[in-house]
């Protein structure tokens, strides 16, 4: 006798390569056995979880739980440090991107990040987005200052730069600027963005702002958020992550994890009740 | 399963609060019940009068537990359980709130019985239905008091008993009116009491529905088994 309907079932994740119906999650990223080590300090431990495409996927945990760990696997960053190494799959696409025959600067053109603190670069506004532009394609002047506009209206900035486009980046508010990095990273055209902690040092309205943006940008866009504020993870997240001591603890429907929380671990997080 | 503490144990103390405050209610709405039915039972109009001046004291809580409920909400942004908590506690308090207000509807009908009262032995019906209707109270309140669900399951299943009662009441005082159109005003009265006790019992099942919903997260999707079949009951007329 079934007492109870269990509203928040999780969707089966499609097999892979299976041609999915429209509407089906179909899996953009997948780790597999995915273990990362600092010298000999493992931070993740197997851990298996999907990014499905058009979805925004949250990673919370407490600090030191390596959920930012796991965002910097996702487009290789740690490459850039000595002693820093992934074991394990992880698929974009179906493909490995941990092989070494992987073209680090493509893959960073397919899956774009965008850090806790805003990093412009000490240019103008409109060279903070056609820099990346320029790297990988040759467009004509118009067409650039095109893409330029589309992505800071797609970031919703363009009301607020546009007449000061040869302005200094660093002279924009940190909100403001946190929006920059997300139309530098939009230009490009990507397919994955990571954020993390992306509103951590922005005020409430600029916050709301980039909630907005997230909102926006996952009709074309797969993204994953690494956030440490759990009213977030709840507003703008399809599905969640719980991360604990580098290992993935559970992975579920955003609400299903913030109402009925299968393990006891996630229920004490994410009601205040860790440690 | 039993919770740890907050981090913030301001917050665990506000919960306690909304807690602790449904339990008053709780507690006030069962003695409510009983001095009804014993004002009903030795109409005593000044007992009577007592029971219907009390229940503002309920009503008072309930906008408390409002206050406490939406403070919280604003302050503590709950999740999960916690907030299951705290919806729980509201909707526990409405149905305490209704329960008081059927209460008062029974002591407001003891002055019009004041003077003509038939068989005793109908009033047996009455308050024995009284009694599993307590019983149904006070265990629903022990059930959220310990976030007991299966106690709670319990409640839910076991409100056919007072149907059953109060099927058997109807008929009895179907019966009395067409021995006897004196009767029928009285009977009339105890036949609205039955009912509003009958209604006691359906809030009783519906927080045992509450408690099962914050102890376990989900909602009792079962159809409960109910008994009461006074909306189609008819009795011929004899000649």
């Amino acid at each position: 006798m079934s007492l109870a309907v269990d509203r928040y079932a999780i969707p089966v994740p499609p097999i892979q390569g299976a041609s999915a119906p429209p509407g089906a999650l179909v899996e953009k990223i997948a780790t597999r056995q995915l273990n990362f080590f600092y010298g000999a300090n493992r931070a993740l431990k197997d851990v298996n979880t999907p990014l499905y495409a058009k979805q925004v996927t949250a990673f919370v945990g407490p600090s030191g739980c390596g959920k930012s760990t796991l965002l910097r696997v996702l487009n290789r960053v740690y490459d850039l440090y000595p002693n820093q190494r992934a074991e394990g799959e992880v698929l974009l696409d179906g493909e490995n991107i941990l092989s070494p025959t992987q073209d680090v600067n493509l893959l960073r053109a397919r899956i774009g990040m965008v850090f806790q603190k805003p990093t412009p670069f000490p240019m103008s506004i409109y060279e903070n987005i056609a820099f990346g532009v320029r790297l990988y394609e040759r467009l004509g002047r118009q067409e650039l200052d095109g893409r330029v506009e589309q992505a800071l209206r797609r970031a919703a900035l363009w009301d607020e730069v546009k007449d000061k486009l040869a302005a200094n980046g660093l002279s924009l508010s940190g909100g403001q600027q946190q929006r920059l990095c997300i139309a530098r990273t939009v230009a490009v055209k990507p397919e994955v963005i990571l954020l993390d902690e992306p509103c951590s040092a922005l005020d409430p309205i600029s916050t709301a702002k980039v909630e907005e943006l997230i909102d926006e940008l996952k009709h074309d866009y797969t993204i994953a958020i690494v956030t440490h504020n759990m009213q977030q993870a709840a507003r703008v997240s399809d599905y969640t992550v719980f991360m604990y001591l580098g290992e993935l603890v559970e992975f579920g429907t955003t609400s299903k994890m913030f109402t009925t929380p299968t393990d006891r671990r996630t229920q004490d997080y994410i009601t205040g009740r860790f440690g | 399963m039993t919770m740890s503490e907050h981090t913030i144990k301001a917050f665990d103390a506000d919960l306690q609060d909304l807690t602790r405050v449904v339990a008053e209610m709780g507690g006030l709405a069962e003695r409510q019940i009983a001095k009804a039915i014993e004002a009903l039972d030795r109409r005593d109009p000044a007992l009577a009068d007592k029971v219907i001046a009390e229940d503002a004291k309920i009503d008072a809580l309930q906008r408390e537990i409002e206050e406490k409920a939406v403070l919280t909400i604003a302050r503590r942004q709950p999740m999960a359980v916690d907030l299951r908590e705290i919806v729980g506690a509201l909707r526990v308090s409405n149905d305490l709130e209704r329960i008081g207000d059927l209460a008062k509807n029974i002591a407001k009908r003891v002055g019009a019985l004041e003077e003509d009262f038939g068989s005793q032995q109908v009033m047996r019906g009455v308050e024995h239905m009284a009694d599993l209707v307590l019983a149904q109270v006070k265990d629903v309140l022990d059930s959220f008091a310990n976030r007991d669900s299966a106690k709670a399951l319990a409640v839910w299943r076991n409100d056919e008993e007072i149907d059953a009662v109060n099927n058997s009441l109807f008929r009895e005082l179907l019966t009395y009116m067409m021995e006897d159109p004196r009767n029928i005003s009285y009977c009339i009265h105890l036949l609205f009491c039955a009912k509003n006790i009958e209604r006691m019992g359906d809030h009783a099942t519906n927080i045992a529905e509450t408690v099962y919903f914050i102890a376990e997260g989900r909602t009792l999707a079962e159809e409960r088994p109910k008994g009461d079949n006074t909306a189609s009951t008819k009795v011929p007329f004899r000649n």
